[in-house]
């Protein structure tokens, strides 16, 4: 049973602030102190506190019972992907715009401090207040993207702010639908370039503009196989470990033709969930062939460098390319400046002594391309021991049109019944969880 | 800021609110009623315009009413004689024929905190109870509960908890579970709704059609449920079987929590439900939620407790991520340590090293540890990285590895001579307090073994002056207190001015007290002193103790899927206590349990009938054979369990913390597997032969059969010496299952 419910800036700014049962008032002031100390769970005086990061902005729960953690942390993040849909995105500025209907939302949702729904096919029969967007476009809002920040650098797919528009808008806009396979890869790769380790974790995820949608269906590959125990001999079949479904997708098709039944209501939802563990049925994305050497530019002062030489190879297929790939490698403690030598003057590199870590930025890295970089570390007082220190290199990036699994969608089909014209939209994006190579 | 000024801001919005031409202006009007909701949800107190708002919620746009109602909601109690105003309102409404009107109307009413609010809100909620539409059922449902809520002493009136009970069975899902906890509110002084078997059937029928919050909230009701027989139990089992994999974790979770509940009579049950729920949990940990990936982990944490192979072959699971919080990096990484085994451990120790260098301090330091803790079990490959590690020369490293040979040390003693050759060898020094204090440990305690030991003494003792914490200089005193008994030469000097320092220069009174215990004990002379200040150097029994223990299942699953495990505690323990309060006295036994067999564990001597066993000096193997071929044997008995499975170095040392000396054993899985062992008691030697799997023995192929011969006999001793020995390979087994 939720007592409190807020949702607060990063800065601890009340945005929202429910009270959902008779309480002693503003706790919020305390928590807020504590906040910085990012623990997810508080307690002061028999009052404990949740809470969840999303979109910058920390979404709080407090009670006074002691309920289930998992209900309430994955409410918390329903509450916050509501809003994103509600609002059009997540920022302090659109939740500061759009008070009076999360109010209205909370209304709904929560009543006596027990949740009462939260889909929204039924939450849509009472909202009513209407969503007030942020500014439609803006360079600023171009970080916040995020997921779909694959596709502002491309014209000719879907705009990626149309799927950041408020879902309940009446203006009368296209029907669309998007649905995306987004997996999340995280790789260890060890100091002979063995992989060590290699999960992916991976979810279909629809959003959806049309009003009233009947049922639609996604056929997915028909080769997909799922469970450990098949044979591995052919090699063209696409497996994951396991896959769970939303409760909604009808499953009667998927044994034999792989074919998702689902009726999707408004709004944002995850289908599938799947993952595959210790095992990547492609090429590493990324391989990197390192050196480290020792340098002494003047023995007497004691100036020394650590040159680090990093060879980067991308070993995705040639039409594809990874995105805003960046590499951090640490460095040894007290590197006080670096000089660099880039193959292109559109990468970047920068020393941050606080992180003891050199940055190296590739904005764009086709498929098949292999980059060098060489660094020179200024180290004082270096002793053998230091090099040690370099490692392991933590790589993000962001690939787009590609998932790792292989897995695809065949097709999707919005029964006939459907009117008007609507826009489908099917994407495909591999995220970088963490992805880790030990020198 | 609006929190300054307040007051001009009020009068503004009152003038503006009560301006004929704004009211006129829908829009406009509407616009500064959400003002001043907006001034509310920072904290201004807007309360003096209630008289304003209460107009403005005679209107038809709903919009505006939801917006006036949250207001009159916050302020009701501050100015109750001017909601009364609102509350003709606010009753024409819950006549409305739009449903959504009455509903909205019903729950604001019920959210009215002011007192002899009951006689207003008491027939609508009844009117609501029977209304057609299931929206305002549900309001008024939980209407119910806030009433309540308003006279807490008050009587219960048993007409609406008749009617509550009834529309259990109402056909709309949200109305169903909103009647639970409104019962479980109003009863609560009662022990709650009262699940019985009719209740408990129609809600396990009903969840199909509940959505995931109300399937976890009923599945946590249905905790308080016994099934009268095993044939209901396992029928209730396979209904909710489909449950335990079910995409949402919050309801997996619930349906194992139940599934652990009901099924506390059969472990294998249980067994099979941790398998099965393993795959979802395993989710939970690499969700895209930080915060939903915590809570997983606790709850790993938490089954681990009961079933530490369960995740084994998943350790990799457990890397961290390099983007992820600290507060995850740290459950993981207790939770490596926890599934390390023989053919995991070179990749996790690799994992383990290169956390070590992490930019946070904290992480680092705790990498470290946790190589220590695993060290205690694969010293060698862990002392070379540690070692590998003071190369770093960095502060923080070096303390933490300083600190965790200390520890190791103290746990395996065989670790001693290459703990002691690295400290040796390791030119610098800690700068820390707690690194201090290791390093100065290490150093009195084995400075016989570390060469240089005097001489990083002395450094210490000459900087003396600029030490500030007084706990380093207490350990600065013993350890060359200690050092002085082992080797006089080179410290009689170093000590005196030590000891001269600390009585007369010193101002901390227990660093000076301290030094003047030394003083007159070694007054006594170095005999005396000896017998004072030295101890075991090593304590191996505690690695026994600390190695991991399977706990029974019952010990955590009432805190399961609740805020304990993620606080790492009891959180609240008044509230655990009344979820399981159909059995609290069971609960209170087993939570005393564990302590008791540690107790006996730990003194076994006291326990048993007063006999105490010593090692004495040792017997060679020559003399034990002739002994064991001339004695006849005195006592046979079968003990019932298999031998213990625990590593040799293990089982040596939990005999030998009950001072049973093991003579020799047959390595591994050799069958017949036999182990000779020998202990004296008082003035009588015990030989004892342990044996599995011999043909000849009868009832050996099972379990283990002990053979005790004895010079002087003495049957008493023998009694006390089974039961000893049994208890202590029992705790073994328990310990390797």
């Amino acid at each position: 049973m939720i007592s409190q419910i807020f949702i607060l800036s990063s800065k601890g700014d009340h945005l929202i602030y429910k009270d959902c049962i008779l309480t002693t008032g503003l706790l919020v002031a305390l928590f807020c102190l504590c906040l910085y100390l990012l623990i997810l769970l508080q307690s002061h005086k028999g009052l404990h506190f949740i809470h969840v990061r999303q979109g910058g902005l920390y979404w709080v729960a407090s009670t006074k019972t002691n309920p289930s953690p998992f209900t309430i942390i994955e409410f918390l993040n329903r509450l916050a992907a509501l809003t994103k849909d509600y609002c059009g995105s997540l920022s302090e500025k659109s939740v500061r715009m759009n008070f009076a209907l999360i109010y209205e939302l909370l209304d709904e949702m929560v009543d006596f401090g027990y949740i009462q729904t939260t889909s929204t096919d039924i939450l849509k029969n009472f909202i009513q207040t209407e969503a007030v967007s942020s500014k439609p476009f803006s360079l600023f809002d171009l970080s916040n993207v995020g997921l779909f920040g694959a596709e502002t650098q491309q014209s000719k797919v879907a705009p990626s702010v149309a799927a950041s528009r408020p879902i309940m808008s009446s203006r009368g806009e296209q029907n669309e639908i998007f649905v995306d396979v987004i997996e999340r890869l995280s790789v260890v790769i060890g100091s002979k370039g063995v992989l060590m380790k290699a999960d992916i974790q991976g979810e279909i995820r629809i959003k959806c503009f049309l009003p009233t949608c009947s049922e639609m269906r996604i056929g997915l590959n028909e080769e997909l196989s799922i469970g450990k125990s098949q044979l591995k001999g052919y090699s063209s079949a696409v497996r994951v470990d396991e896959c769970r479904f939303h409760q909604a997708v009808k499953l009667d098709e998927f044994d034999t033709f792989r074919i998702l039944k689902v009726c999707p209501s408004q709004g944002e939802q995850t289908v599938m969930q799947y993952q595959l563990c210790d095992e990547l049925p492609c090429a590493p994305p990324f391989q990197l062939f390192p050196s480290v050497e020792k340098d002494y530019v003047n023995r007497s002062v004691n100036l020394s460098m650590v040159l680090i030489f990093l060879k980067l190879r991308c070993d995705l297929p040639p039409k594809s390319t990874a995105l805003n790939v960046s590499i951090t490698v640490p460095v040894p403690k007290g590197s006080t400046s670096m000089s660099q030598e880039l193959s292109s003057p559109d990468q970047t590199a920068e020393l941050q002594p606080k992180n003891k870590a050199l940055l190296w930025e590739i904005p764009r890295f086709p498929g098949g391309a292999q980059l060098s970089a060489l660094f020179k570390v200024d180290v004082p007082g270096l002793s053998s021991a230091s090099l040690l220190e370099v490692g392991p290199v933590s790589m993000s990036f962001e690939l787009p049109k590609q998932t790792c699994t292989g897995l695809q969608i065949r097709f999707l089909r919005l029964s006939p019944t459907q009117t008007g014209l609507s826009q489908r939209w099917v994407r495909y994006v591999t995220h970088s969880d963490s992805y880790t190579i030990r020198i | 800021m609006p929190y300054l000024g307040s007051e001009e801001v009020v009068k503004e919005l009152r003038r503006a609110l009560s301006n004929p031409n704004v009211q006129a202006d829908r829009l406009r009007y509407k616009n500064y009623i959400t003002k001043v909701i907006r001034y509310m949800t920072q904290g201004l107190d807007v309360s003096a315009l209630f008289m304003d708002m209460v107009k403005a919620s005679a209107t038809v746009d709903i919009v505006q009413k939801k917006l006036v109602y949250l207001y009159m909601c916050t302020y009701a109690s501050d100015k109750p004689d001017l909601a009364l105003l609102a509350i003709n309102t606010l009753r024409k409404d819950c006549a409305d024929p739009n449903p959504m009107v009455r509903g909205l109307a019903l729950r604001n009413m019920c959210n009215f905190r002011m007192p002899g609010m009951t006689e207003y809100i008491e027939q609508p909620i009844v009117a609501g109870l029977r209304d057609k539409a299931s929206y305002v059922r549900r309001v008024a449902v939980l209407g119910c509960a806030k009433m309540h809520s308003l006279q807490p002493n008050t009587e219960i009136d048993g007409t609406i908890v008749n009617e509550l009970y009834a529309l259990l069975r109402d056909p709309d899902p949200v109305v169903v579970v909103n009647c639970l906890r409104a019962l479980e509110e109003i009863l609560k002084d009662e022990g709650g709704v009262v699940i019985n078997k009719p209740i408990a059937h129609h809600l396990l029928n009903r969840m199909k059609d509940l959505d995931s919050w109300a399937q976890s909230e009923v599945l946590t009701f249905l905790l308080r449920y016994r099934p009268r027989s095993d044939d209901e139990l396992f029928d209730i089992l396979s209904l909710l079987d489909a449950f335990l994999l079910s995409s949402h974790a919050h309801v997996a979770v619930a349906t194992l929590r139940l599934f652990l509940h009901l099924a506390s009579a059969h472990p294998t049950v249980q067994a099979d439900a941790l398998l099965r729920t393993s795959a979802p949990l395993l989710a939970t940990c690499g969700a895209a939620s930080r915060e939903l990936r915590f809570a997983g982990l606790c709850h790993v944490q938490q089954v681990m407790r009961s079933q530490p192979g369960l995740f084994g072959t998943h350790y990799k699971r457990f890397f961290c991520g390099y983007s992820e919080p600290s507060y995850i990096k740290f459950r993981k990484m207790e939770i490596l340590v926890e599934l390390v085994n023989d053919e995991n451990v070179a990749l996790v120790l690799e994992e383990l090293r290169s956390y070590c260098t992490d930019v946070s301090p904290e992480l680092a330091q705790a990498a470290i540890a946790a190589i220590g803790r695993i060290a205690r079990t694969y010293s060698e490959k862990c002392l070379d990285i540690l070692t590998g590690l003071l190369g770093l020369k960095q502060d923080h490293i070096t303390s933490a590895v300083i600190q965790t040979f200390r520890d190791l040390v103290w746990f395996c003693p065989q670790s001693t001579a290459a703990v002691c050759q690295t400290v040796g060898a390791c030119v610098d020094s800690p700068q820390d307090s707690e690194g201090k204090q290791a390093l100065l440990w290490l150093l009195g305690e084995h400075g016989d073994q570390i060469s240089s030991a005097p001489y990083v003494m002395e450094g210490y003792i000459d900087g003396l002056k600029t030490e500030l914490s007084s706990a380093v200089k207490m350990e600065l005193l013993t350890a060359a207190v200690k050092m002085f008994l082992c080797r006089p030469a080179e410290t009689q000097d170093m000590l005196g001015r030590l000891l001269h320092y600390c009585i007369e220069e010193e101002s901390d009174v227990c660093v000076r007290d301290r030094a003047l215990l030394y003083y007159r004990l070694l007054q006594r002379g170095v005999e005396e002193t000896r017998k004072v200040v030295t101890g075991p150097k090593s304590d191996p029994s505690m690695s026994v103790l600390t190695g991991r223990q399977e706990e029974p299942i019952s010990e955590w699953d009432s805190t399961f899927n609740t805020l304990g495990p993620l606080a790492g505690c009891d959180l609240c323990p008044q509230t655990a206590a009344t979820s399981a309060a159909d059995q609290p006295s069971c609960r209170a036994e087993n939570e005393l349990l564990p302590e008791s067999t540690d107790v006996t564990l730990s003194s076994p001597d006291d326990a048993e009938e007063e006999i105490s066993l010593s090692l004495g000096p040792p017997l060679s193997h020559e003399t034990f054979e002739k002994m064991w071929l001339d004695l006849e044997t005195l006592h046979r008995q079968t003990l019932g369990f298999p031998r213990p499975r625990a590593a040799p170095d293990t089982l040596q040392a939990a005999l030998q913390l009950v001072k049973i000396q093991t003579l020799a054993f047959t390595p591994g899985d050799t069958v017949p597997w036999k182990a000779y062992i020998y202990t004296r008691s008082t003035e009588t030697l015990i030989l004892a032969e342990l044996l599995q799997g011999d043909q000849q023995a009868p009832g050996s192929d099972e379990s283990l059969v002990v053979s005790v011969k004895q010079q002087p006999v003495n049957q008493h001793a023998i009694r006390g010496f089974v039961s000893v020995l049994k208890s202590v390979l029992q705790t073994l087994n328990v310990d390797t299952l």
